[in-house]
């Protein structure tokens, strides 16, 4: 089983091994939704629940899917509780902050297509955690999700006041914006070992 | 409903709150119509790959296990219970296990060994050769590497790197009990003994996981190996279920 | 002049061949929708990858969108997102292990990508938009072509990436042996200034298309 500690583990999902700049997960909302730092944090704020009780869910399935013998279902079983809980914090957020519901729009939905959820719930098995393990990595992405979301809302907002170049503007400043974001991330690497 | 409620509703197409204009019924018959197709479609698909996937899987690991024991050409493939070895039945799976490699002619020449350690960026996954006269690892290769490639992946190019699992001494000590030297780091080009994994520049932090992690299962594996030396020898002759070839 | 029969038949193969066709570049979905873009960025260090995460999801979308449109009329509204889900991560599925069958050392180059293409938003995004409510026939046409648009969006940054960060392409030396390899392409921030510099490079063709008309 694997012996890594729970600080570790959700360093190296935040810092190291960064769901968004360093695994590629969860991109889509990070272009779509990252252009102010307001609504990056709530973004991320909810993506970071759903992560987590999609973590522990998945963690229980796992153990069921094993104990019956049907290891192919995993990836169905996954996506329907992903997509379940994205519905329940629909609901909730409705519930309680109806302005936050409309500030989110058509992005809460599709928080169920997040790579990012879905990744946490794959890779969790496949370096076979155990749950508190498992819990960790689920907020240490989380966390990782936010950092690398209002840090780029941030560099949007700054450069929607400055002149850039109409070829540039767009998803391609984005995305060079993202890569020198990526490569200064890479300076935490070795920061576990 | 209030004026918020309605921008809510055309901001979000098909939110719960609209009434349904289909039955319950019908909604759950379709999911579990679905459900059920494929459900049938994915236990086909699996039971149809299975074989396939499991020889390949073994394949793969046959050819490592070559590999890493030179001059090998059948394997058997034992697990520790209880401080002892034996062979393991094609059925079980267990965490422990190691790969006892024979030649033409029956003789044990080596044993796989895997093992694993966290690296630069994730776990590495080794698969080494141990030869139990020389006591010491004659064959190396990475199974599993997420490093970083030009930098870190060198472990597998770098000949010299490579050159350090050729003859490394694992022998143990006077009372058999633990390793006689354990495997240390040297820094590139300062290797003296024997025992000691020389780093590849501009990849220290790798090498030096790969050094930790034989060290590591080293310490563990060999004194084993070396108590069950006979188990492991007779493995051919004494067994009657071989999983040769 | 041309009997109705005929005028039915060129008119239903002129819309097949239109909506394979935009696919490709008009609306191809990497590089103007930016659908599926974590695929692309991670999955495409090297030409080979690149081209089997294209396969793997182009077929993935065809098979999906074929059941969708067969299914559209039998699918509840409420309900069908997550039957579109179920549906896909079906045929994901089934694609896993056919992929892991048929060549384990591609499967392992890929990892969990394959099965993340499950949350590909261009596969749910079409099944949605256009399979749902169109034919069998245009359905097909239209999973193909956004498929191989999807394709040719990773291959142009796996060749890219693998000849810049490596020298090699499909695994074959190109550039010389002097070449020092630029590896920051096959990194993650490669992916990202690739993609990016491509994205620019259509910017600046639209800019000046627009320009001169």
């Amino acid at each position: 089983m694997n012996t890594a500690s729970s600080m570790s583990i959700f360093l190296n999902a935040a810092l190291i091994n960064n769901f968004v700049l360093a695994m590629f997960l969860g991109i889509c909302p990070f272009l779509g939704v990252s252009s102010k730092v307001d609504t990056a944090l709530r973004m991320g704020g909810a993506v970071t629940f759903v992560m987590l009780v999609s973590s522990v869910c998945a963690y229980g399935i796992n153990k069921a899917l094993i104990f019956i013998g049907a290891p192919y279902l995993q990836l169905i079983a996954y996506i329907v509780v992903i997509a379940s809980s994205v519905q329940l914090v629909e609901m909730i957020i409705k519930k309680f902050s109806p302005a936050l519901f409309r500030a989110l729009g058509i992005f809460l939905p599709l928080i169920t297509t997040n790579c990012a959820i879905l990744g946490v719930a794959l890779f969790q098995t496949a370096k076979q955690y155990d749950f508190i393990q498992s819990l960790s990595y689920a907020a240490g992405a989380g966390v990782g999700f936010i950092i690398a979301l209002v840090l780029m809302a941030g560099m949007r907002e700054r450069l929607e006041l400055s002149s850039v170049s109409s070829v540039v503007q767009g998803a391609a400043v984005t995305l060079i914006l993202a890569g020198i974001l990526s490569m200064a991330f890479m300076g935490f690497a070795g920061m576990a070992s | 409903m209030t004026a918020s409620d309605t921008t809510v509703a055309t901001a979000i197409p098909d939110t719960p709150g609209q009434p349904p204009e289909v039955s319950s019924v019908r909604m759950i018959m379709t999911m579990a119509g679905i459900g059920i197709i494929s459900g049938i479609l994915l236990v086909f698909t699996y039971m149809g790959t299975l074989p396939t996937i499991e020889k390949n899987k073994a394949e793969a690991l046959e050819r490592a296990i070559f590999d890493v024991v030179p001059g090998a050409s059948s394997k058997l493939t034992f697990t520790p219970e209880d401080g002892r070895l034996r062979l393991m039945d094609p059925s079980e799976k267990p965490a422990e296990r190691y790969y006892a490699a024979y030649g033409n002619d029956g003789e044990l020449v080596g044993i796989a060994v895997e093992a694993s350690g966290q690296g630069f960026a994730d776990i590495v996954k080794v698969l080494y050769g141990y030869d139990p006269v020389c006591q010491c690892i004659v064959g190396f290769k990475v199974l599993a590497t997420k490093e970083t490639p030009g930098l870190g992946d060198k472990i597998e190019t770098d000949p010299a790197f490579v050159a350090n699992f050729e003859a490394l001494d694992v022998s143990l000590s006077a009372d058999g009990t633990t390793l006689a030297n354990e495997v240390v780091f040297a820094k590139p080009g300062k290797k003296i003994n024997p025992w000691e994994v020389e780093g590849i520049t501009g990849a220290t932090i790798t090498s030096k996981a790969v050094q930790k992690l034989i060290n590591t299962s080293a310490m563990n594996v060999m004194v084993i190996l070396q108590n069950n030396i006979q188990v492991l020898r007779d493995g051919n002759t004494s067994s009657q279920h071989t999983d040769q070839d | 002049m041309a009997t109705p029969a005929a005028s039915i038949q060129t008119k239903t193969s002129s819309e097949s061949a239109e909506n394979f066709i935009k696919g490709l570049w008009r609306e191809n979905p990497v590089f103007v929708a930016l659908l599926g873009m974590c695929p692309v960025l991670a999955v495409t260090n090297s030409a080979i990858n690149a081209l089997a995460i294209g396969a793997a999801s182009t077929f993935v979308m065809v098979l999906s969108s074929t059941i969708v449109s067969l299914a559209q009329k039998l699918i509840p509204k409420q309900v069908r997102i997550a039957s579109y889900i179920l549906i896909i991560a079906t045929f994901v599925t089934v694609t896993e292990y056919v992929l892991q069958a048929l060549s384990y050392e591609v499967h392992k180059a890929l990892g969990a990508f394959i099965a993340l293409i499950v949350v590909n938003c261009m596969i749910l995004g079409r099944a949605e938009a256009f399979a749902s409510r169109n034919n069998l026939r245009q359905a097909v046409m239209d999973a193909l072509g956004m498929g191989v648009g999807f394709t040719v969006a990773c291959l142009s940054l796996g060749t890219v990436r693998e000849i810049l960060g490596n020298g090699t392409l499909f695994g074959f030396q190109v550039l010389g042996s002097e070449f020092e390899p630029w590896i920051v392409m096959i990194l993650p921030p490669g992916a990202f200034f690739v993609l990016g510099m491509w994205l620019l490079l259509f910017n600046w063709i639209k800019h000046r298309k627009e320009a001169a008309e």
